[in-house]
């Protein structure tokens, strides 16, 4: 059963761009002996830092999604920690996460075109009503004429 | 006096994805000392509220939002 996990890692600063995607090449490594899959990767580029971590004051964030298995993860995050380029990094499950939040999506969109429909059926049934109403009236009003009428043809 | 009656933000602009990576949307909700705005203060609903802990939880373990500040 593939999960879906995002993996997020800050590597030092003092990392030349050869080294980050080096480290890439690796976790991807792992992917493909553990029977992964690579949905994403992106690289956020060099942010500062909201605190010092060790001594860093920036650092390069690298993002990847991937289809894999807990123990699969297991390995990526034990290879990052003993990595020293590697100043933070943080695994996410997110698939039971992004189903939860596409059920809620779709739920809003159903009730909202519910609430549409069922507007619209209310709006035609007070026209239809109206126009019934009208038809009754010009009728009343023509079999008045057409006594009339006959009231002075008599 | 008047107060007006505080919402929910996640109800109200309907966003149903509160995520970590999204910085911008978690910062309102981050006061100076940077500690969690209260409920009480920000108005966020119980669920939406939860939500957004573990997002800035998150934020702060990759440093995009700080644990303390003065």
């Amino acid at each position: 059963m593939a999960r879906r996990y995002e993996l997020i890692y800050i590597v030092s600063p003092d990392a030349t761009d050869d080294q980050v995607s080096d480290l890439h090449n690796q976790v991807e490594a792992i992917m493909q002996r553990m029977g992964g899959a690579l949905e994403k990767t992106e690289n956020w580029g060099r942010r500062r830092l909201a605190y010092e971590i060790g001594r860093h004051k920036e650092g390069t964030y690298v993002l990847e999604v991937i289809n894999g298995t807990g123990e699969l993860m297991k390995e990526i995050d034990r290879r990052l920690k003993v990595t020293d380029l590697v100043i933070r990094h943080l695994a996410v499950r997110v698939d039971e996460e992004q189903q939860v939040v596409e059920r809620s999506r779709t739920r809003r969109t159903e009730t909202s075109r519910r609430r549409r429909v069922a507007r619209v059926c209310r709006r035609t049934v007070s026209r239809v009503k109206d126009s019934a109403a009208r038809v009754k009236r010009s009728a009343t009003i023509g079999l008045k004429v057409c006594r009339r009428w006959n009231d002075e043809r008599t | 006096m008047f107060r007006r009656r505080k919402v929910c933000k996640f109800c109200a602009d309907k966003i149903d994805d509160i995520n970590y990576k999204d910085v911008k949307l978690l910062m309102p909700f981050v006061p100076e000392r940077a500690k969690i705005l209260p409920r009480r203060i920000s108005g966020t609903c119980a669920m939406h509220q939860r939500k957004l802990r573990t997002a800035l939880m998150r934020a702060r373990q990759l440093a995009l939002i700080p644990y303390t500040s003065d």
